[in-house]
């Protein structure tokens, strides 16, 4: 059992490599991983007044955010489309290898990319307080926005611009109820009880901390809060997938 | 389970919601073995081939390759698939398809390298294996699907007409690659509709219709036991009414040459845009207008339409009792003072046995 696991997870650097060649080294990735947080950085930054040292913690939440949700809910209607989904399955992989293949290379993709608004932020000065911290927290949040894309993603359909519609719909009213820009404690308290269902707030609230502005609860219920998400976005997505996966081939 | 058996297929059904598309079909197929899976269009040939290679779940029945149950991790391991369309990543370069496969089937990469370089010089895409599967042609993308199949050494091949869309020259160029494949020991289950190529492949075929399995065996004993109108070209030294000529006992039906010429030319169309002889109306050769009409060529039979010929000296005799034919024939000739040039009996061909096999069960319905 533990070889066959280990086995298959083997497999799944197969689909981390595809997908890094195909899809990750394309012009979407790099403008929804890092032109977008820029922009909504500036409009932040000059647009409301506020502090850049404020404003980093959430242009690297929405950077890391927006380049792991980015790909798998478009590569899998694509690769229907392509026939290239039904190769996959008649190769000795199991539905939940593809996913993490999947996953793992949204998740590696956005690690990587947050390296650019963290050299931005040390570039106007600001300073990581607890760098170790944010690293953890990159990795943890990445893995858990690759996993909530997979959920996105499950919808049978062979047709990018469906899911991208439905995955933009999901997105977007997240950026605003997790304290991305304005933080958790500035917010109206019914805006912060919503903002506790994105794992977002709570990625936002480490890297609020990593860069020494204090985090609005324990660490530790932050990192607990995202790999809970991982765990139940991860059930739900290969339960939802077994199932609707035949329906696409 | 028997250790000489690659294929075993028991009492397997799919159903599509409503839909049954494959009804309690059961059979074999032994290792090393050509098997050749012939059906019409919606027959159930893909479906079939898609539940063996785990594509897509079975609804009811047993499914096993190689003794383990089709669509499982062992199963996948042991088996190649070329489907009927290309399935590669287009975006990727020929040689990275080919180590993509090996990966997820976790070749050693020396060996998956070695492999890949065979296989693309076997196959005449070495030299283009570093540009990306789009630029490749139709012919260039099967030759390509079938390397990704080999590159795990499977000791079992789905093709799913592997040679349909392409031209003459490349389809022939497959099938001896096939060949060449086969000599060592691999098992091949070939779904096709291009009868020539099963009844020059397969060692044993399966004929499918509405998900039903109608006939299995030999494609010689098909041919025999299901064809039952052979053809016979004559040729005379003059012309003779072809009035004159139905009277001959034994003949079922007479083409005359104009008759002939112009389904030997389909015949030749059809190789040139490698469509399959099926493919061209059930009644080719038996001069069925069907396909002719379909081709916008000359209708072949005018005498059928009503109108008179003059008479000719080549035909084509079809008939259920050759030896009878030949006898009249030889007895015709002595009473009308005529000489055979020639005299060429056509047993009936495996697309006859096709014909009449999924034919008849059409008709039932």
């Amino acid at each position: 059992m533990k070889n066959r696991l280990l086995d298959q997870i083997i497999r799944s650097i197969a689909i981390v490599k595809k997908d890094v060649m195909i899809y990750y080294s394309k012009g979407p990735v790099v403008i929804m991983g890092v032109l977008f947080p820029a922009i909504m950085f500036i409009a932040f930054a000059f647009g409301r007044g506020m502090a850049i040292a404020t404003l980093m913690p959430g242009l690297i939440g929405v950077s890391v955010f927006f380049t792991c949700s980015a790909i798998t809910p478009v590569a899998f209607p694509w690769e229907t489309a392509q026939r290239t989904l039904e190769r996959l399955v008649s190769a000795p992989v199991a539905i939940w290898t593809i996913l993490f293949g999947d996953m793992l290379a949204s998740a590696l993709v956005g690690i990587v990319i947050s390296i650019v608004p963290i050299l931005i932020a040390m570039g106007l000065g600001v300073t990581f307080t607890s760098p170790l911290i944010l690293a953890f927290a990159i990795v943890t949040g990445a893995i858990c926005f690759a996993t909530m894309a997979l959920l996105i993603s499950v919808a049978p359909v062979s047709s990018p611009q469906y899911t991208q519609m439905l995955s933009t719909l999901i997105k977007f009213p997240l950026l605003f109820i997790s304290g991305v820009f304005i933080p958790i404690s500035n917010l109206p308290t019914a805006a912060r009880a919503i903002g506790f269902i994105s794992p977002l707030t709570y990625f936002t609230d480490l890297a609020r901390y990593a860069t020494g502005h204090g985090s609005y609860l324990p660490l530790y219920i932050d990192f607990l809060a995202i790999i809970g998400f991982t765990i139940i976005f991860w059930v739900v997505a290969v339960k939802l997938h077994n199932r609707t996966l035949p329906m696409r081939i | 389970m028997n250790n000489n058996i690659a294929i075993q297929v028991v009492d397997l059904t799919k159903y599509y919601g409503q839909l049954l598309a494959v009804d309690h079909l059961s059979f074999t197929v032994k290792r090393g073995e050509f098997f050749g899976f012939l059906g019409p269009n919606g027959a159930g040939k893909t479906t079939t081939i898609r539940v063996l290679t785990g594509i897509i779940s079975k609804s009811g029945g047993e499914a096993r390759v190689m003794g383990y149950p089709a669509g499982s991790i062992e199963a996948k391991q042991i088996s190649g698939v070329v489907p009927e369309q290309s399935n590669v990543y287009m975006d990727l370069t020929a040689w990275r398809n080919l180590m993509l496969t090996a990966e997820l089937y976790r070749l050693p990469m020396a060996e998956a390298k070695a492999r890949a370089e065979n296989l693309l010089k076997q196959l005449g895409l070495f030299e283009r294996k570093n540009s990306p599967a789009r630029e490749y042609s139709m012919g260039m993308r099967k030759r390509l699907l079938l390397a990704v199949a080999l590159i795990s050494d499977p000791e079992i091949i789905f093709l799913d007409e592997p040679t349909s869309g392409l031209d003459v020259q490349s389809a022939r160029f497959v099938r001896g690659l096939l060949r060449d494949f086969r000599k060592g020991g691999k098992t091949f289950f070939l779904s096709t509709h291009n009868m020539t190529e099963a009844a020059e492949m397969c060692d044993r075929v399966a004929i499918i219709n509405r998900g039903k399995l109608v006939a299995l065996d030999t494609p010689e004993t098909l041919r025999i036991t299901a064809g039952k109108v052979s053809l016979i070209d004559v040729s005379f030294d003059n012309p003779v009414s072809i009035d004159a000529l139905k009277e001959v006992s034994g003949i079922i039906r007479v083409e005359s040459s104009q008759a002939i010429d112009t389904a030997e030319s389909m015949k030749a169309m059809a190789a040139m845009g490698g469509i399959g002889p099926s493919r061209m109306g059930s009644g080719m050769r038996g001069a069925g207008m069907g396909g002719r009409q379909r081709m916008g060529l000359p209708q072949a039979e005018p005498e059928e339409a009503g109108e008179k010929r003059p008479p000719s000296n080549r035909f084509r005799l079809h008939t259920e009792d050759t030896g009878e034919v030949i006898t009249s024939l030889v007895d015709f000739s002595r009473a009308n003072s005529l000489k055979m040039n020639i005299l060429n009996v056509n047993p009936p061909s495996l697309e006859d046995a096709f014909v009449m096999l999924t034919g008849e069960a059409k008709h039932e319905k």
